[in-house]
């Protein structure tokens, strides 16, 4: 299906997506949201844009390979675990800082959401890793 | 307090770096070795921890015992996490040379890291719902195995293995389900109080038999092993050997844990099913088996057969029996895999499996026959030999349970153990090779050291096990000692 209207749609929606997946992501601790579902809509975007082009133009688009997602995602999900144990808390205590930024308000930061950028990335790189395979067979 | 983490933690990281590396596919077994002896010397420190210090508890996320997830190492599990440890040490060498460079580029290595973790994460939980995530993980990591290099009798036997394994995940989670709407609880220890404080305990056996379904099928019980024939046989044989050794342990260890920690009100319906259900996969396991002239099939047939004796230590339920189950467990566990290895290296020199197209191997590999014997006259149950061990203290605890059907029926069974075992050997060395066959492809070549390295090590540990029986039999013990006085449990974990 290489109709132009899509080729158009296509490019125009992947920043969208993107970035309402991140919002998505950070609303997620206390609404509904989250890493997970955060990371689908990130992988929706690029396969979208692989629908419309092919998955090879989509992977250049992408920068990185999906694997290299699922390392920085697994990555980040075990450093998340890390500063429990500089606190001297239990294994996977949640530590939280809040910073007060000007304009925003506070903005508060904390190992759970790291996790969940961890799962974000893992789930984006997986989906995407599954559908390009399936749409190349 | 990181310590009772550490074995799921280990294989992540493994996986990490292993995918981190994806390129380099000539690095990928030495980081997934590296990974492996990580975790068997951890499990040694843990087992050394557990003894001196007792019980290890970690509440993650510092949330209390029946709020949070427990990882809770005790005897039992630190014995298990060991032999994870050996079984993934030996798998991992010798999956060096014996997996094809295919396989190994196509995520052979992190598979068998993400099924270890499952497999480690199942030994550590202390908690319901976290253990059927562990075996899902262990499961998904499995399916991948099975079918990874997608010839035609792979998926055939992937199919009849991935199916049946989704319905006991069905069968658990109602069981987890039922429990957690009875008693508002996932938490084993805090379960294992409530219920033996409830005086209604009728409705308990609903879930009980639901996980009792679950556990038969991924431990291959009677009358629920269909699957493991069909499958085990399919994929290469260090991918077998790892199942073998792992994949229907984690079934029976769940069984010991949930009827001997919270499933014990019933004692009058549950033990008497056990010693049936363990009866009857003894028999019907092995006497399958000998009708089969495929060396890896009368192995997979042999595991069923052998996995009913550690049902029979638990229907037996006393210190004794477990402590049977326990020993017998790791034994199995060691020589199955070992067993498994050999037929291995049987294919690589004469490339069939099939005990009409070779023989004659005791002429050319005199050494490989002894590397054979040592474990499978270990499972047939000949003494010095660790499996003699294993069967002679089942048995003695079921004379002095009473239970006297199950003990002569079991030894029967080791009997025909012997026979199916004596046919490899009459068949594959003994006996001159039939005519008119051309030469095995392998004759001349010598076998890969990385292959025997791991036969040599298992064969070892089961000599060691035969000849050191008595402090190993103690540790078993101590460890069924700790099982059949759930309070302990139920102390370390909740407090007083």
């Amino acid at each position: 299906m290489k109709s132009y209207i899509t080729q158009l749609a296509a490019t125009r929606l992947l920043p969208v997506t993107l970035i309402l997946s991140l919002l998505v992501f950070y609303r997620g601790h206390n609404e509904p949201g989250g890493g997970f579902i955060g990371g689908l809509m990130a992988a929706a975007g690029f396969i979208f844009y692989a629908m419309a082009f092919d998955t090879a133009e989509a992977e250049k688009k992408l920068r990185v390979s999906p694997l290299m997602l699922i390392v920085a995602g697994l990555s980040i999900a075990f450093i998340s675990t890390l500063p429990s144990l500089f606190a001297g808390n239990p294994f996977f205590t949640g530590e939280w800082i809040s910073l007060s930024i000007p304009l925003l308000g506070k903005l508060k930061l904390g190992t759970p959401m790291l996790f969940d950028l961890g799962v974000y990335f893992t789930v984006w790189g997986i989906s995407v890793t599954i559908l390009f395979n399936v749409m190349e067979e | 307090m990181i310590l009772p983490a550490l074995p799921i933690l280990i294989p992540l990281l493994t996986i990490i770096f292993l995918l981190f590396n994806f390129q380099r596919r000539e690095w990928q077994p030495w980081i997934g070795l590296t990974g492996a002896l990580l975790q068997l010397a951890l499990a040694i420190f843990l087992a050394v921890q557990v003894k001196t210090q007792g019980i290890l508890v970690l509440h993650t996320g510092n949330w209390e015992a029946p709020f949070g997830i427990t990882l809770v190492i005790d005897a039992f599990s630190s014995i298990m996490l060991v032999l994870a440890g050996i079984i993934a040490v030996s798998v991992s060498i010798y999956s060096i040379d014996a997996i094809d460079r295919q396989r190994q580029s196509f995520f052979f290595f992190p598979m068998v890291q993400g099924l270890l973790m499952g497999v480690n994460g199942a030994f550590v939980t202390g908690d319901i719902f976290n253990l059927y995530v562990w075996f899902e993980v262990m499961l998904t990591a499995s399916f991948v195995l099975i079918t990874l290099g997608g010839e035609k009798k792979q998926l055939n036997g992937a199919i009849k293995y991935v199916s049946i394994n989704l319905v006991s995940s069905l069968f658990f989670l109602a069981g987890i389900g039922l429990l957690y709407g009875k008693t508002g609880t996932l938490n084993m220890a805090d379960l294992a109080m409530k219920l033996s404080l409830a005086d209604n305990n009728v409705l308990m056996n609903t879930s009980a038999v639901l996980f009792f379904v679950a556990f038969s099928i991924k431990a291959a019980v009677f009358p629920f092993f269909f699957w493991l024939p069909a499958s085990y046989h399919t994929p290469p044989v260090a991918i077998t050997a790892l199942f073998a050794g792992l994949l229907t342990k984690v079934g029976v260890y769940s069984m010991i844990r949930f009827y001997t920690l919270f499933f014990v009100q019933d004692k009058l319906f549950w033990h008497p099913l056990f010693l049936w259900i363990g009866g009857l996969t003894m028999v019907i396991g092995v006497l399958t088996a000998a009708s089969q002239y495929d060396i890896r099939k009368i192995l997979s047939f042999h595991i069923i057969s052998q996995i009913g004796y550690m049902i029979m230590g638990l229907g037996i339920f006393t210190v004794a029996g477990i402590a049977g189950a326990i020993f017998f467990m790791a034994h199995n566990i060691i020589a199955k895999t070992n067993t498994f290895l050999v037929a291995g290296l049987i294919n690589r020199v004469t490339g069939s499996y099939d005990l009409k197209q070779i023989g004659g191997l005791y002429k050319i590999r005199p050494w490989l026959s002894i590397l054979f014997i040592i474990p499978a006259f270990g499972l047939a149950g000949i003494p010095p030999l660790s499996g003699f061990f294993g069967k002679l203290i089942l048995i003695s605890a079921g004379f002095n349970a009473g239970e006297y059907v199950i003990s002569f029926v079991a030894l029967a069974v080791g009997l025909f153990t012997l026979f199916s075992m004596v046919k490899i050997w009459n068949e594959a060395f003994w006996k001159p090779r039939p005519e008119g066959l051309p030469p095995y492809e392998g004759e001349n070549e010598n076998l890969p050291v990385s292959m025997v390295i791991p036969v040599v090590f298992l064969g070892l540990i089961t000599l060691t096990m035969g000849f050191a029986v008595k402090p190993i039999l103690e540790i078993a013990m101590n460890a069924a000692g700790q099982l059949l006085d759930p309070k302990i449990y139920i102390q370390a974990v909740l407090g007083s």
